[in-house]
């Protein structure tokens, strides 16, 4: 009894009273050679949604995959409402009721909406042919549940990232589930679709549903969350009520160490204008501007923030001033001179280097080393014009390796053994070999546990003391504040905020982020009422 | 203390079996070749051993070899390259058309005879092009390798037989008065006793082995095997690397092309019928995947010696023509099979050394 009072002074304390519909216990699960899960015990509450938190490779994803039926665990049991079960398959996972969503999108993009949402459990006439009717209506319903406007025929490949994200989880819906796992659901959707998404949640609660909900974005947890689950290096640390927690007592209990030193910024005096961009002007296909003249300056020993809302152009305008665009115009200048060359060779010739948002589609080749990868971008430096001189190579990633502390058992192992923040380390490590004057990092640390952000912080930080002009990139405002000298919002692909780091405020952002999407809003409704008053 | 250290023994037993099992793997083409040489060896003793066998079978795997090393950079690309064989037999018959009329030039009413180095350099500049050719259509018109090459196959292939309309430039042997003779010496030839044509191997082999490991070109082709889009934004030329390339894998069956003609003293249009078939079997024997990235130029001549010492020994054993297709087949499948084995299990030994750093 005094046990079970002094716990209940502490947050992580089991005093639940909601009914348990999943339970797991003392789930362990070896990999040759790693111990990824340590007899775990995991409870899912009824019609909550249940947290799981923890850096990557702390066994979250692992975890999910045993209760989708993906993984069969090496020992420990599964109940549901008390009844043991043995899921050995996803198709297994679906009869019992649980359904997943992937963090990596498994859709067809080749297929339209409709073909994706019932692929592999098709609605058929006698077993043969699809009754596409039926299927096409219940796909409007749902797509209209989570608050889209999306023709079901339409391709999955014409979809934003963030509207393949909503129909990944319209497919989870249109099964009958009692428990979905959602990994990482948002990362890739827009503030208003993150909105969407948890409206559909607590509907999902309302109705009984139980929420198994991976994500590295802690606030989000705490917004949505019911109970949290952390994990670290495949052991179970805390369960605790959302309610009761705070953002740092979960650092705290992921990584184990102190918050604070989170971001780590350290000053850095700011020089000339390195970078001068004019009238950077990207058409879009079929009229507009995904740039719209776009003109701005950076300055060395400079952290650029770079902020907007998905489609804003963010991502457009580095690409374009790192050649990726060639059908991009505009007059840069580096250190006063004109650059010109409109291929990404010619840019990083220049020292306009872009460390890229898709690390697994854009940042690395997966079959090659650690080595080859680091060494990538820069390999003219090692060549003598005959050979590549491997002592100098080696010297390179050695000197990356330990400046980024990369974490590698030898710089010859395949890049996909690493985690994703180390990976991550070697695209930055990529790109300084190439030795840029501008470095730009497009989410750079998205996808990475709080452990690797910290570090890529410093490394920025510390990039910015040497002299680059670093323009830096991030969704979350938080990340994008504390990093910034200077902060540049866009919206529908101009600027339409400059901020200095005193004045920079969460809300200036968001507002001067939504500045195009009003206006635009009250342009249509114009235009309507013009073309109804001349009809 | 004591239970640590059995833990760590345990590890370490089981370190040394896992190491053992993936050299066997790794080591497979090898392993592969050495197991049918011994059979051959034994079976068909003492002949298949004697030195003239060995210089016959080496002959025979030279040809496969010269086009497998250009495929390989090819197929290390993600690319593939169908018109090889059909390469082989224009080049045979450019040589042949060359020694045997001459170039006409109608306008000044003359026939020139290029002498024999000339119809070596021209022979294989012509093959080059044609690469040239496949790597612009490919990379300008966004063609997938595949439907370019085999469009390009038939074209060479019919161009082979429009020179001499489908018949045989026969004895290929010049005309002391016109100065175009010695071509046959490029297939009957030798150098330390060893056959020009094994020595053009040799050399190929070197040369690329070089260039895929020690060169920038190298690594650029691996890396847009391994995922083009991110070579795109290293700063790769990914169309020039392309086009290379092919033009690479056209240089290599234009001397396969000039080395068969030579040797048979003859070009016929059908030469080198099917040779891509044998050339891309051989690559992928040798463990380069055909997704591109991964592979090495060695493994590709152990594939080929595989096949080679394989369908000799077969044809010297008196193995019905059938049966060797069917054999030959079935060690291909093997080969890609063990190829995915080994696959997953460098990655779980990758990931476990990962893991001990932790």
């Amino acid at each position: 009894m005094s046990d079970q009072a002094a716990m209940a002074q502490r947050p992580g304390v089991n005093a639940h009273s909601d009914p348990i519909v999943l339970r797991a216990t003392g789930i362990t699960k070896v990999f040759p050679g790693t111990l990824a899960l340590d007899s775990v015990d995991f409870n899912v509450y009824h019609g909550k949604v249940n947290v799981l938190v923890g850096e990557n490779g702390a066994g979250k994803s692992t975890l999910m995959k045993i209760l989708a039926g993906v993984e069969q665990p090496t020992s420990g049991s599964i109940f549901l409402e008390d009844k043991e079960i043995h899921i050995r398959s996803i198709s297994e996972a679906a009869a019992h009721g649980i359904g997943i969503i992937f963090q990596e999108m498994t859709l067809c993009p080749n297929l339209s909406v409709v073909e994706n949402i019932y692929l592999a459990r098709e609605v058929t006439q006698r077993g043969v042919v699809i009754d596409r009717k039926t299927q096409k209506q219940h796909t409007r319903e749902l797509v209209r549940r989570l608050e889209q406007d999306i023709d079901p025929d339409t391709l999955v490949a014409d979809l934003r990232i963030g509207q393949q994200q909503i129909i990944e989880i319209a497919r989870a819906l249109a099964q009958d589930i009692r428990i979905l796992i959602m990994d990482e659901p948002t990362s890739a959707l827009s503030t208003a679709e993150v909105e969407v998404l948890f409206r559909v949640i607590n509907e999902l609660k309302n109705r009984g549903v139980s929420i198994i909900y991976i994500s590295h974005k802690l606030d989000e947890l705490l917004q949505i969350g019911d109970y949290v689950t952390i994990l670290r290096d495949g052991r179970l640390v805390e369960t605790a009520r959302a309610q009761d927690i705070s953002v740092p007592w979960i650092i705290e209990n992921m990584v184990g160490r102190n918050p604070a030193a989170l971001f780590s910024r350290t000053e850095h005096n700011i020089g000339d204008v390195l970078l001068k961009v004019e009238d950077l002007t990207l058409p879009r296909p079929g009229g507009g501007y995904v740039i719209d003249h776009v003109s701005f300056e950076l300055h060395a020993g400079e952290i650029l923030g770079l902020y907007g809302l998905m489609g804003a152009g963010r991502s457009d305008l580095v690409d374009s001033l790192a050649g990726i665009r060639p059908e991009a115009s505009g007059k840069i200048w580096l250190d006063g001179q004109p650059v010109r060359g409109t291929t990404v060779s010619d840019r990083i010739k220049n020292g306009i280097v872009l460390v890229p948002e898709d690390r697994q589609r854009e940042g690395l080749v997966q079959p090659l080393s650690v080595a080859d990868n680091i060494l990538l971008a820069s390999l003219k430096r090692y060549f003598n014009g005959f050979y590549l001189v491997s002592k100098k190579e080696k010297e390179a990633v050695t000197g990356m390796v330990k400046d980024l502390s990369i974490r590698v058992a030898s710089i010859g192992q395949p890049i996909t053994s690493l985690s994703g923040g180390n990976q991550q380390k070697c695209v930055v490590a990529k790109a300084l070999l190439t030795k840029p004057r501008v470095l730009m990092l497009d989410e750079p640390t998205r996808g990475i546990d709080v452990g690797a952000k910290s570090e890529i912080f410093e490394i920025t930080s510390r990039l910015a003391q040497e002299g680059y002009g670093v323009i830096f990139i991030s969704t979350e405002l938080k990340e994008v504040l504390a990093m910034s000298d200077r902060i540049l919002v866009m919206s529908k692909g101009a600027i339409t905020g400059e901020f200095t780091r005193d004045e920079a405020t969460e809300e200036k952002l968001v507002s001067a982020s939504a500045v195009g999407h009003t206006v635009a809003v009250f342009a249509n409704h114009n235009g309507k009422e013009n073309s109804h008053g001349n009809s | 203390m004591e239970t640590a250290k059995a833990g760590s023994a345990r590890k370490s037993g089981r370190m040394t079996r896992m190491n053992t099992l993936q050299f066997l793997l790794r080591g497979r083409a090898f392993i592969a070749l050495f197991l049918v040489v011994v059979y051959f060896s034994i079976t068909l003793w003492p002949q298949f051993l004697s030195a003239g066998n060995i210089q016959i079978v080496s002959k025979h795997v030279a040809q496969n070899a010269v086009l497998a090393i250009g495929m390989t950079f090819v197929i290390l690309t993600g690319g593939i390259d169908l018109s090889v064989g059909s390469i082989v037999g224009l080049t045979a018959m450019i040589a042949g058309m060359l020694i045997n009329k001459g170039i006409i030039i109608p306008a000044l009413g003359v026939v020139v005879y290029p002498s024999t180095w000339m119809i070596l350099v021209i022979s294989v500049a012509i093959a080059t092009l044609i690469g040239m050719i496949n790597g612009l259509i490919i990379t300008r018109f966004n063609v997938a390798p595949f439907i370019a090459t085999l469009g390009m196959m038939y074209i060479a292939r019919g161009a082979a037989g429009l020179l001499n309309n489908g018949y045989t430039f026969a004895n290929l042997v010049g005309r002391p008065e016109l100065g175009n003779t010695g071509f046959e010496k490029l297939g009957a030839g030798s150098l330390l006793g060893i056959n020009y044509s094994i020595w053009i191997m040799i050399v190929f082999a070197v040369i690329a082995w070089f260039v895929s490991t020690r060169t920038p070109f190298g690594r650029h082709v691996y890396a847009i095997g391994g995922n083009e889009r991110s070579a795109e934004l290293s700063g790769v030329r990914i169309k020039r690397t392309k086009v290379l390339v092919y033009m690479i894998s056209g240089f290599c069956s234009a001397w396969v092309g000039l080395i068969i003609a030579s040797q048979l003293v003859a070009a016929h249009p059908a030469t080198g019928n099917a040779f891509e078939l044998n050339a891309i079997a051989a690559v992928v024997l040798g463990g380069t995947s055909l997704a591109g990235g991964r592979g090495s130029i060695g493994g590709t001549l152990i594939g080929a010696f595989v096949i080679g010492v394989l369908v000799d020994g077969l044809v010297m054993s008196n193995v019905s023509s059938f049966w060797q297709m069917v054999i030959k087949g079935a060690v291909i499948i093997l080969a890609v099979v063990i190829d995915q084995v080994q696959g997953r299990m460098q990655a779980r030994i990758a990931l476990q050394q990962q893991q001990e750093l932790r």
